[in-house]
């Protein structure tokens, strides 16, 4: 083996091939996790279904819905609550990468991502991209199956605008999982964030009644559910189904995703973050 | 890929300079400094919390390093940390295989991590897999390999991107007599045929060799480092056991 120049080493950096090559081999271990793990397929479907067509058809009678933007007539109680449904599924998409990354770091699997030459925030948000297309890719399937149930967009169009919003709100939902994940020191404490987390975001929110409603009940509930994240992720994805755009959602929710994912990126430098703090 | 000849050069695989590393008030790693070379075994000896794995932490930048420098043929890790880890295979005390997924998947998803298309992945991946004679188990899953196996895999994967400096932390724990001395005769013929620095840390004294480089890390202080015959006439000891027991001895005694 030949050992003999006296030339210096040049960093040669990284070409926008190798950033694609390193996304994608990301997103494909993250559907082939997500294939090999077929429960949680099952029960990310389950568990909006269950709301759809139990909880939904139960208080269809009971609870109606008011013209409300962005429906320009009445509506079915069951097809009002599917935007909130489907952001449902995309939170617990996002808890699960959380918790799959609290795990991955206890058995040590996440160290093979973290140690690769690539630069940190590039591999972090290629894992929140990843984690934003599978939830998407439950979406789907949970509209195909409510399309069945006779909830649809007004127009087929509706299908694809609902896309953008999926990406984005996808995406808020992942980043907050990352961060938390930065933040849960043990898998034993995941339980925590289920019940600090996902209920009080879910259930303090438009998900599953209109503001106006929630305002003539409490005031105070109401301002919790307009400066709740989700409340802006259900309704950036309503008006995107129905053809339209929020804007005020679609600011909070592109905002919230940029903040939570750069603290996540901050929590998760070695120079800065919180694993800095941490034995083992 | 890294050009070999050039960064056998002038440089040290990997050079750790004064690093100082604390969790919470607890100095875990105190002003440690040592080299090694390229196209040389060195072994990291020191008993459980010597601060073997924190020192591996910080060379592969999982924490950051606060105090001192640590660089890879010259480029530091916290300035140019892509630079230094492209040179870098790491092997890690714990189990980092997927499970769930093939040996073949989980290469791929190394080598994309690195940024190596699917074709030369493939290629690369047979060759490596082929030196640990673990080809033939390419297409099964990780779940279903003995710990002597998923070690090899993981030497193999650590080899994939061709790094010039290779980091095994403890990588015979739990493994068999056979399995021990495959994977450490394995990594030793990697250092002469293919001219990789590896650093091999061990708290195995049996795993030393005669001519290998040693650094006796303990309560988080470098004791000594040099060649293993080196150390013993330092300690004054016949061989290295006796070497190690009287520098941790000494070290004990003085702490107290």
């Amino acid at each position: 083996m030949s050992v003999q120049s006296a030339a210096p080493v040049e960093p040669r950096g990284f070409s926008l091939v190798q950033y694609a090559v390193c996304l994608k081999g990301i997103v494909w271990r993250e559907a082939l996790r997500f294939l090999h793990q077929r429960e949680r397929f099952v029960s990310a479907l389950v568990r909006p279904l269950v709301w759809l067509f139990i909880f939904a058809a139960g208080f269809r009678s009971v609870l109606g819905v008011s013209i409300i933007p962005p429906y320009d007539t009445y509506v079915l109680y069951d097809v009002y609550i599917t935007p909130g449904l489907i952001a449902m599924i995309q939170l617990f998409n996002g808890m699960q990468s959380s918790l799959s990354m609290v795990y991955d770091r206890e058995m040590g699997n996440m160290r093979t991502l973290l140690v690769s030459p690539l630069p940190r925030w590039f591999l972090l948000t290629s894992k929140l991209v990843a984690g934003a297309s599978v939830s998407i890719l439950q979406v789907y399937a949970f509209l195909l199956i409510a399309w069945f149930w006779e909830i649809e967009p007004p127009t087929l169009w509706g299908y694809l605008t609902i896309l953008p919003a999926l990406i984005l709100s996808g995406l808020m939902f992942g980043a907050l999982g990352m961060l938390l994940s930065s933040l849960i020191r043990q898998l034993e404490n995941f339980a925590g964030v289920m019940n600090f987390v996902i209920f009080p975001m879910f259930f303090a929110s438009s998900a599953l009644y209109p503001l106006w409603r929630v305002r003539e009940g409490s005031p105070w509930l109401a301002f919790v559910c307009e400066i709740n994240p989700f409340t802006h992720a259900v309704e950036l994805i309503r008006f995107a189904f129905w053809g339209q755009v929020n804007l005020t959602s679609l600011a909070v929710v592109g905002g919230c995703a940029a903040l939570f994912l750069g603290a996540a990126i901050i929590a998760y430098d070695p120079s800065r973050g919180m694993l800095m703090r941490r034995e083992g | 890929m890294i050009d070999s000849s050039k960064d056998h050069a002038l440089e040290a695989a990997l050079k750790i300079d004064r690093v100082s590393h604390f969790y919470g008030k607890r100095k875990a790693l105190d002003d440690v400094s040592f080299e090694v070379r390229p196209a040389s075994f060195t072994v990291l000896l020191g008993l459980n919390g010597a601060g073997k794995s924190t020192l591996f932490s910080l060379i592969t930048r999982l924490f950051g390093v606060r105090s001192g420098a640590i660089s890879i043929f010259g480029f530091d890790v916290a300035r140019t940390p892509g630079e230094a880890l492209r040179r870098l295979g790491v092997v890690f005390q714990a189990r980092t295989l997927d499970l769930d997924l093939s040996i073949a998947q989980n290469l791929a998803y190394h080598a994309a991590l690195h940024g190596i298309g699917d074709a030369t992945a493939k290629a690369r991946a047979a060759d490596v897999l082929a030196k640990v004679d673990m080809l033939d188990r390419l297409n099964d899953k990780a779940r279903a390999l003995s710990g002597g196996q998923m070690r090899r895999v993981e030497i193999a994967r650590a080899l994939l991107h061709r790094p010039r400096m290779l980091l095994l932390d403890e990588p015979t724990v739990g493994l068999d007599i056979k399995a021990r001395a495959d994977i450490l005769a394995h990594v030793r013929n990697l250092v002469a045929t293919e001219g990789i620095g590896v650093l091999w840390a061990t708290h195995l004294i049996d795993e030393i060799l005669p001519g290998d480089n040693v650094v006796v890390l303990h309560r988080g202080k470098l004791l000594d480092a040099g060649k293993v015959e080196e150390v013993c006439a330092r300690a004054g000891s016949p061989d290295m056991t006796a070497a190690f027991n009287r520098l941790t001895g000494e070290a004990a005694t003085e702490a107290q």
